[in-house]
């Protein structure tokens, strides 16, 4: 369980996040929705101590984020940011044993190793595990983060746009993974997402932004609305059912 | 055969193979049987090149882990500048005889003591928050040499030619006329720095992965930085203080062992980088002095091979 208590960001005058307070309950995909700039990425970093808050408080599971030893969290929560460059060349499977730092500290067992090998399978990317980073696409590249924070073994697991640079399939096969992260691994996955209708169709909670603010926050049921969005996105914004899933359009 | 060159223990292993050949080579060609002058003359200088070369290479290596960037080097912010900054205002104000005349011991202690001094002062910026603060601190780091570099450029048209000739035989590093007791001191310092940054060297491999994934994975960022920067800054005042500036060569030695390594692990780059510079250093001066005949220009033309790596380096970022 993920809460956060009058959560703030704010350069300078600029507040960017704003007194955010909200739980986040543990299990299923938790999606930050909203326009760009509304603080999606800002708020995301804060949980996971990547940026320090101006002001307010995070806890996981009843561990206060600022004040709590990195590696202590490192083995409770994992983070990914949108964009991931790594100056040191390594192999997928270098890339996904860092995942066992925070327990491995750098000596690895055979056990890790297994884990390894179990994470890079899961992710279907064992053909490549021998390739380096940069020999490898977009969407492959992002399978192999993903493997490193799920190796990691976290129960929380925050990733921002992990749809960012994939095209149709495999933002879907992406989706998919993370359902089953979700699903079949137990973790509790929250998900920065562009796409209101990945958002609509894979997860349980849907938290919308705007400005810093959490506007909307509730099933998806409750939040994919064409008056809620329309008033999130300022552009109108129509919800259809088909086939029993929302489809949201825009006329611009 | 190629492949077997890609893995870090055959590569290791040839290379402490080469090194230990260089080692002897200079330590026995053309000694024409005066072993009890050659053998202690040449052992120092052979100590003053392996004591120098280890802490180029392996602050360099640690310098570009922290600050993520193989572009980089300790030099970059100004060290360098400040121990030719001290050399001439001792001859601005007090002259070049001054210069010459000073007890060693003194000069090294002054030298070491501004760079520490300085690199505290540096550091401030690193703790000054924000997330950009390792690349502020690089960019006052650079703002510092900068300075350091017209002081010394003004400060040297003022001086009186032949003074200025004393001067810039003193600036260009050299090998040769190495005081035993700093030697000695240098080479404490520098086993003491590399037991620690051994102990470091997982925490070191984590770093080079970026500021994101390192707290991710559990590291307290900041508190690593400024203890790898710490040590950074011991093996750059040492070794500059002991025989003068070497700007590019790190650099040379760094990048040739990202490439060459086989991995990208510390525990494999570090002693490669630190073989491959015995190797350039050792086999340099060898080539020079015994092939060649000629005294003294090592640092010149090893300066000079790392400047045309480093601007290739430029070049070839620029294209990507
Ligand atoms: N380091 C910074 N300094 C000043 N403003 C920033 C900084 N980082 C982000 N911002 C601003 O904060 C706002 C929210 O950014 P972000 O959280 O990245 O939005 P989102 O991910 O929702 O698109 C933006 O207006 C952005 O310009
Ligand atoms: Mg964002």
């Amino acid at each position: 369980m993920i809460e956060l208590g009058g959560l703030t960001k704010a350069y300078g005058d600029m507040v960017v996040v704003d007194g955010i307070s909200l739980t986040i309950p543990s299990g299923g995909i938790t999606s930050i929705i909203g326009p760009n700039g509304a603080g999606k990425s800002t708020l995301l970093s804060m949980i996971g101590r990547l940026l320090k808050a101006t002001a307010g408080t995070v806890s996981v599971d009843g561990l206060d984020v600022a004040a709590t030893p990195s590696n202590t969290l490192a083995r409770r929560l994992s983070v990914l940011r949108q964009e991931n460059h790594i100056t040191a060349r390594l192999t997928v499977r270098d890339l996904v044993t860092f995942g066992r730092y925070p327990h491995s500290r750098g000596r690895v067992t055979a056990g890790d190793r297994d884990k390894v090998t179990a994470a890079i399978d899961w992710l279907g990317i064992s053909d490549l595990a021998g390739r380096f980073l940069d020999e490898l696409s977009g969407g492959q590249r992002q399978r192999a983060f993903i493997a490193m924070v799920l190796c990691q073994e976290t129960d929380h697991v925050l990733l921002d746009e992990p749809l960012n640079n994939l095209d149709l399939k495999h933002a879907v096969g992406m989706m998919k993974l993370i359902r089953r992260a979700a699903d079949d691994l137990g973790r509790t996955l929250v998900v920065v997402l562009h796409d209101v209708n990945f958002a609509a169709h894979y997860s349980d909670r849907i938290i919308a932004m705007r400005g810093g603010k959490v506007v909307h926050h509730g099933t998806p049921d409750e939040v994919v609305r064409a008056d809620i969005l329309t008033d999130i996105y300022d552009v109108p914004i129509a919800v259809h059912e088909l086939a029993g899933t929302r489809v949201v359009t825009c006329f611009g | 055969m190629a492949s077997v060159l890609r893995r870090p223990g055959p590569v290791l292993a040839l290379l402490a193979i080469a090194a230990l050949v260089v080692m002897v080579l200079f330590m026995t060609i053309k000694a024409r049987g005066a072993w009890d002058f050659v053998l202690p003359f040449r052992g120092r200088k052979l100590a003053a090149l392996l004591v120098v070369g280890h802490a180029v290479a392996v602050s360099t290596v640690l310098f570009q882990t922290v600050t993520a960037n193989r572009i980089l080097t300790p030099s970059i912010m100004g060290f360098d500048a400040l121990y030719v900054l001290v050399s001439t205002a001792l001859v601005f104000f007090f002259g070049a005889t001054r210069l010459t005349t000073l007890d060693p011991q003194l000069k090294f202690a002054i030298d070491v003591i501004l760079m520490a001094l300085f690199a505290a002062l540096l550091f401030r910026w690193l703790f000054s928050g924000g997330t950009r603060s390792l690349h502020l601190l690089v960019l006052v780091g650079i703002v510092f040499g900068i300075l350091f570099r017209s002081l010394n450029s003004f400060m040297q048209r003022m001086i009186d030619p032949n003074e200025f000739d004393v001067l810039q035989d003193v600036l260009f590093a050299s090998f040769n006329a190495v005081d035993e007791t700093l030697l000695g001191i240098s080479a404490v310092a520098i086993v003491v720095v590399s037991v620690l940054v051994w102990r470091e060297r997982h925490a070191l491999d984590v770093l080079s992965l970026g500021r994101d994934h390192a707290i991710n994975l559990g590291l307290d960022h900041r508190r690593a930085v400024t203890r790898i920067l710490f040590l950074v800054t011991i093996l750059v005042s040492v070794s500059t203080a002991l025989v003068g500036p070497v700007t590019f060569f790190g650099l040379l030695v760094a990048n040739l062992a990202w490439q060459v390594a086989g991995s990208a692990r510390h525990v494999h780059v570090l002693p490669v980088a630190v073989l491959l510079a015995a190797i350039a250093l050792v086999g340099g001066q060898l080539v020079l002095e015994r092939v060649f005949a000629l005294n003294a220009s090592l640092s010149m033309v090893i300066e000079f091979i790392g400047g045309v790596v480093f601007i290739a380096l430029l070049v070839r970022r620029g294209q990507q």
